[in-house]
């Protein structure tokens, strides 16, 4: 006798494989033509386990129920004016860096994900594929309604989707989404599921959410809870992908270790901006840059790596680089934004007095020689009514799009910058650092029609030579979203709310 | 293997040609040691542009905001083009003394270290 109701196993079963098929008139090969280009040898795809053990009908009740508890929330954030329950309206200004470099890349990934999913010839694979990708749609949809109400009170979100695909720094994000999305489907998800969401994760949502927490956003730290529960399973993704991949043949062993020592550099790179934000922009401060790459990379992907051994995998030879540059790529970054603060779409601002002392204790060994200096070089003039914007353009990477920021403190000189070039086709390309030329010296064909933002600009794609014109293009307008933080329209009215003068 | 492509002949196009940017050449420029500018900044000259031009108004215009930029003794500047020393000719037009598409020009100032 049939049972009326399915165990969940069963059911489970029906709801996941036995949606697969075999290819009895057509040719499988054609089905997934993208399956073999990569090198990638898949020898049993029934070896896949998967991760989430979620079916789709399971998957949407636990999602509504998610989303009925957060919109609550946010309704009761804005019925009760709850930005004006923030630290500062400095601190506005992180999430103005989330939702235009942050809240795209969810976009890009959920379409990556769709992508990837259907080119699997394993059911699971698929599965797996297609609820990242929907997650990865409701984050976007979820931040961007979380960030709504602010919209309504402060300047710098309204035009973010036009800014993704335009304005110089955006570029850096949208860049290592377009470079995945259009690698191959094995590349793609070893990139985001395991590079980022595995390695790297905690250092993107750990430091704004807290930041969030610390900062009196309880809009963004439901978010962050909201998401914690995908979070977790993109990162149980991550890391079966990469076991499959390394049990299924040991001649993807190689192209695989090549994938991580890629992605987690570029992922490393786009960091830089997390940095700056956890050292620079949150009026409370939980915890320096620093400090977290220390807990979160250095201590529990080492451990991971070691897991990894027995595999073939290797630690990544750059993290040693990355280690010297923890004690000063948060105050270079921001010094970046400082000095063209007349061509972001946020404030910036010279630390108080306190906020200096705090980054000297954090960064003994650089701070006061390097860095104090300069902000306080900067606070001076500003003082004088001279707020100091760099005139001119940067030079940036032809393969991460950062400006050539990055110096030598591998060979102890932090003021020197590190140049790298390859030259391919005759034409000359520079990067700021070994491994972003590595990447392109695999493959450069890749990399040469790059859409660098100040080539652009001077090549009169970008609206016109002049700042004004080029600020017209990204739709910033001058002096609204961008300069100082002293002085903007956002301080003023934050000033009359809290009845300051 | 110049691309990992599902295309055997796919090839990118040069979006930076020289041709692409209406007869002139880019120049990254760089003073050295000088972190007050984050980064080397980005110039599209004309290549007959004589080097003199440079001193007198490209670099000003780049690098003029540093407070040690007024005490620069321009006739004891240390120049590198391409990371390799070099003795311009005031008189003579950078494409002329080596100046290629997307080169380098750092100069140090000796003497005038002070970090800011």
């Amino acid at each position: 006798m049939q049972a009326k109701k399915l165990n969940v196993k069963d059911k489970y079963r029906l709801l996941t494989r036995d949606l697969d098929w075999e290819f009895s008139y057509e040719d499988r090969k054609e089905a997934f033509p993208y399956e073999e280009f990569e090198g990638i040898k898949i020898t049993d795809w029934d070896k896949w386990e998967d991760p989430f053990r979620l079916t789709m009908d399971a998957y949407w009740k636990y999602q509504a129920e998610k989303e009925k508890k957060l919109y609550a929330i946010y309704d009761a954030f804005a019925q009760n004016n709850g930005h004006l329950n923030v630290s500062d309206a400095r601190y506005v200004n992180a999430l103005k860096v989330f939702l235009t470099a942050v809240s795209p890349a969810e976009f890009a990934s959920s379409n990556g994900f769709a992508w990837a999913g259907r080119h699997y010839g394993g059911a699971g694979a698929r599965v797996a594929a297609q609820m990242q990708s929907i997650d990865e749609l409701r984050h976007y949809q979820t931040q961007i309604h979380a960030m709504s109400h602010y919209n309504k009170y402060f300047d710098g979100f309204e035009e973010f989707p036009h800014m993704h695909d335009r304005v110089w720094y955006m570029s850096v994000v949208k860049s290592f989404f377009d470079d995945c999305r259009s690698s191959g489907p094995f590349e793609y998800i070893v990139a985001v599921s395991f590079a980022f969401e595995y390695v790297l994760t905690n250092l993107l949502f750990v430091p704004f959410m807290s930041g969030a927490a610390y900062n009196g956003d309880m809009a963004t730290v439901t978010f962050g809870f909201s998401a914690q529960s995908d979070e977790a399973r993109h990162m149980t993704l991550g890391l079966e992908i990469i076991k499959f991949l390394l049990e299924q043949h040991e001649d993807n062993v190689p192209i695989v270790q090549e994938w991580i020592d890629k992605w987690l550099w570029r992922g490393y790179r786009i960091l830089a901006v997390v940095a700056m934000m956890m050292d620079y922009m949150l009026p409370q401060k939980f915890m320096s840059w620093k400090e977290a790459w220390e807990l979160y990379f250095e201590d529990a992907g080492g451990a991971l790596f070691k897991d990894l051994e027995r595999y073939g995998i290797k630690m990544p030879d750059f993290t040693e680089t990355i280690k010297n540059e923890k004690d000063h790529i948060s105050h270079q970054a921001w010094w970046v934004f400082y000095s063209h603060g007349h061509a972001a779409a946020f404030h910036t601002w010279t630390p108080t007095a306190e906020e200096l002392d705090w980054l000297s204790e954090k960064y003994p060994d650089t701070f006061d020689q390097y860095y104090r200096p300069r902000l306080e070089a900067a606070a001076e003039l500003e003082a004088k009514g001279e707020r100091f914007y760099t005139a001119g353009l940067p030079q940036l990477c032809q393969t991460c799009q950062i400006p050539m920021f990055f110096t030598n403190v591998d060979e102890g000189k932090p003021t020197e910058i590190v140049y790298r070039e390859s030259t391919y086709n005759d034409e000359r390309f520079h990067f700021c650092s070994n491994e972003c030329k590595h990447i392109f010296d695999r493959e450069p064909e890749k990399y040469v029609h790059a859409w660098l933002p100040v080539h652009q600009i001077f090549q009169g794609n970008c609206g016109g030579g002049g700042l004004d014109e080029v600020m017209e293009y990204y739709r910033m307008g001058l002096g609204e979203m961008n300069l100082d933080y002293k002085g903007s329209p956002d301080e003023k009215r934050w000033k009359k709310w809290k009845g300051v003068a | 293997m110049p691309v990992k492509a599902i295309r055997p002949d796919y090839h990118g196009e040069h979006r930076d040609a020289r041709a692409n940017f209406g007869g002139a050449i880019l120049v990254y420029i760089d003073w050295d040691f000088h972190r007050w500018f984050c980064t080397p900044k980005t110039f599209p000259l004309p290549p007959d542009m004589p080097f003199g031009a440079l001193i007198e108004a490209v670099i000003p215009e780049g690098f003029g905001q540093h407070p040690q930029f007024s005490e620069i003794d321009w006739g004891s500047v240390e120049w590198t083009l391409d990371h390799e020393p070099f003795t311009p000719d005031m008189g003579r037009g950078i494409e002329e003394q080596g100046f290629g598409h997307k080169c380098i020009l750092r100069f140090s100032t000796p003497g005038l270290t002070e970090n800011i």
